[in-house]
């Protein structure tokens, strides 16, 4: 009777696998019959370029707002990695990426001057923004609403929850200048080193009711599910620039800088640069990112 | 491939480097793991042989269950758990978000299911003859207990090295509700997932060699005891 039952139920588990493998053969039949009809209407080439890119634009949502209308002008597909900018950089390194856009100027600067990338692109900009609990316990929107640095020793000085990104991103760096900037050390148990991305170090500043150092495209995505304000906003040393950078070639026989230098030219183009202004503003009521390229 | 062989090696020099912020790293996991991994002993072991062994209504769902359970995504408890300690949760004001405690909790709900299925297979099979021989001996009822735990020792040693298996090498549960706080709540996974994040592909490699070995050490203490 016990084998009965298990030959019984190792016959449904065969069934069942027969009915997994079949519909998954179904599915994959469907992409590859479509594909076949794209590339007759197509006439460039199919290629495929690795992005990477930092999470701030990936969480924003900015390259899916951008990449179906790049991909549909050239035929090029672009697969994005959002990393934050220190393995972003080191992935162009290692020649894993065909295509950088980061924002961190100097580490770019330097990552084209060792050979690693061919030239280095304006494209866009945006600013970073000090958020805090809607309280504003320490009373920062009174007494710094727009001198971040002077926000800054105010947190320092009153031990204020502080959330601090601590992941050698794009945006822990241009905090940890800040502190330098003021001679600060930042340690202490007021100071929260999340070695996070920037979506959950938002939430982890809403839940401990700190404050934080975001840029504003992610806080504003984000927005409607936190209780968290922007406090200290327009102080020109918040500016964010963000550079575009194809990988030197040589690094791996997979890299096409021709596609890479198509997404460059078309990313600069006035029609890539109005679209990124367009972005965000049907939603936010402003552009996120806003384009500069020369 | 460099960054391996230098990872290998970095992990040996970080256990002998006497790096404080590293071996603080290291005892909050040891901590964390092995603290949920006994809680859910205490309470798995009895649940398990009690299923394995007793008869009751709906036991084929609880049965099933328990199996499924035993796949939980590590980051949907650590989700579910965030959002039922968070500030606006329903026991946010205990302020358990971002603390070890919280960690605990989740991988209490990981460990758990692991040890009542390994147990429950085992006190299944082999539990009736146990409890048949207890009886024969004239045993009572917390005689019969300690004879089942005597002989379901293997069984009961191996859901233990599962369960701490599971506890050790999470990454989601507690990046989620730990939050990897520098000095705080962050342990040897979570640090080898901010290692990648920043390129440092050596340290990661490193820190996850040290791991290996801790996990080596407590399995063969296990073993041992077995």
């Amino acid at each position: 009777m016990l084998k009965f039952k298990n030959l019984r139920s190792s016959l449904l588990l065969i069934c069942l696998l027969i009915v997994t493998v079949i519909s998954g053969c179904s599915t994959k039949m469907n992409p590859t019959t479509t594909t076949i009809h794209n590339e007759t209407n197509v006439t460039e080439k199919q290629s495929s370029i690795i992005l990477s890119t930092t999470t701030s634009t990936e969480n924003s949502g900015l390259l899916d707002f951008l990449l179906p209308v790049f991909s549909e002008d050239t035929g090029i597909e672009v697969k994005v990695v959002a990393v934050g900018t220190g393995q972003a950089l080191k992935m162009g390194e290692d020649g894993e990426a065909d295509l950088l856009l980061v924002h961190s100027k100097t580490s770019e600067e330097k990552f084209v001057e060792e050979g690693h990338g061919i030239e280095r692109f304006d494209v866009m900009y945006n600013d970073f923004v000090l958020v805090g609990p809607k309280a504003d316990p320490l009373n920062i929107t009174k007494e710094a609403p727009s001198d971040i640095l002077n926000a800054f020793s105010i947190i320092q000085e009153k031990q204020g929850i502080f959330i601090s990104r601590g992941d050698d991103s794009g945006t822990h760096k241009v905090e940890l200048k800040l502190w330098s900037d003021m001679n600060i050390e930042p340690t202490g148990n007021w100071y929260v080193s999340a070695g996070q991305g920037m979506g959950a170090v938002l939430q982890m500043a809403d839940e401990l009711m700190g404050y934080t150092l975001t840029d504003r495209a992610t806080y504003l995505s984000m927005k409607n599910t936190l209780e968290l304000d922007i406090i200290v906003e327009g102080d020109k040393k918040l500016f964010n620039q963000y550079g575009i950078i194809a990988v030197n070639p040589e690094k791996n026989d997979k890299i096409d800088l021709e596609a890479a230098e198509k997404f460059i030219d078309w990313i600069l183009s006035q029609k890539g640069q109005s679209l990124i202004e367009s972005f965000g503003k049907d939603i936010f009521g402003q552009s996120l990112f806003i384009p500069n390229a020369k | 491939m460099r960054e391996m062989i230098n990872g290998i090696i970095g992990g040996f020099k970080i256990l002998i480097s006497l790096d404080k912020e590293v071996y603080e790293i290291i005892f909050l996991s040891l901590y964390v793991s092995l603290t949920s991994t006994l809680l859910a002993t205490l309470v798995s072991v009895p649940l398990g042989i009690f299923i394995g062994t007793k008869k009751f209504i709906f036991k084929n769902a609880v049965v099933r269950f328990i199996y499924t359970m035993m796949s939980l995504p590590p980051v949907i408890v650590g989700l579910i758990v965030f959002l039922f300690i968070s500030r606006k949760g329903p026991f946010g004001q205990l302020g358990l978000v971002f603390t070890p405690t919280a960690m605990i909790i989740a991988q209490f709900i990981l460990v758990s299911p692991i040890i009542v299925g390994t147990l429950y297979t085992a006190s299944k099979e082999k539990g009736a003859d146990i409890k048949r021989v207890a009886k024969t001996l004239g045993a009572n009822k917390t005689q019969t207990l300690i004879l089942l735990i005597k002989e379901l020792r293997f069984s009961i040693c191996t859901g233990i090295i599962s369960g701490f298996g599971r506890a050790i090498s999470e990454v989601g549960a507690v990046m989620i509700v730990g939050g990897n706080i520098k000095g705080h709540t962050r342990v040897m996974t979570t640090t080898i997932a901010m290692l990648r994040n920043m390129g440092d592909y050596e340290n990661a490699i490193a820190i996850g060699i040290v791991l290996l070995i801790l996990s080596f050490v407590i399995n063969s203490f296990l073993y041992h005891f077995q």
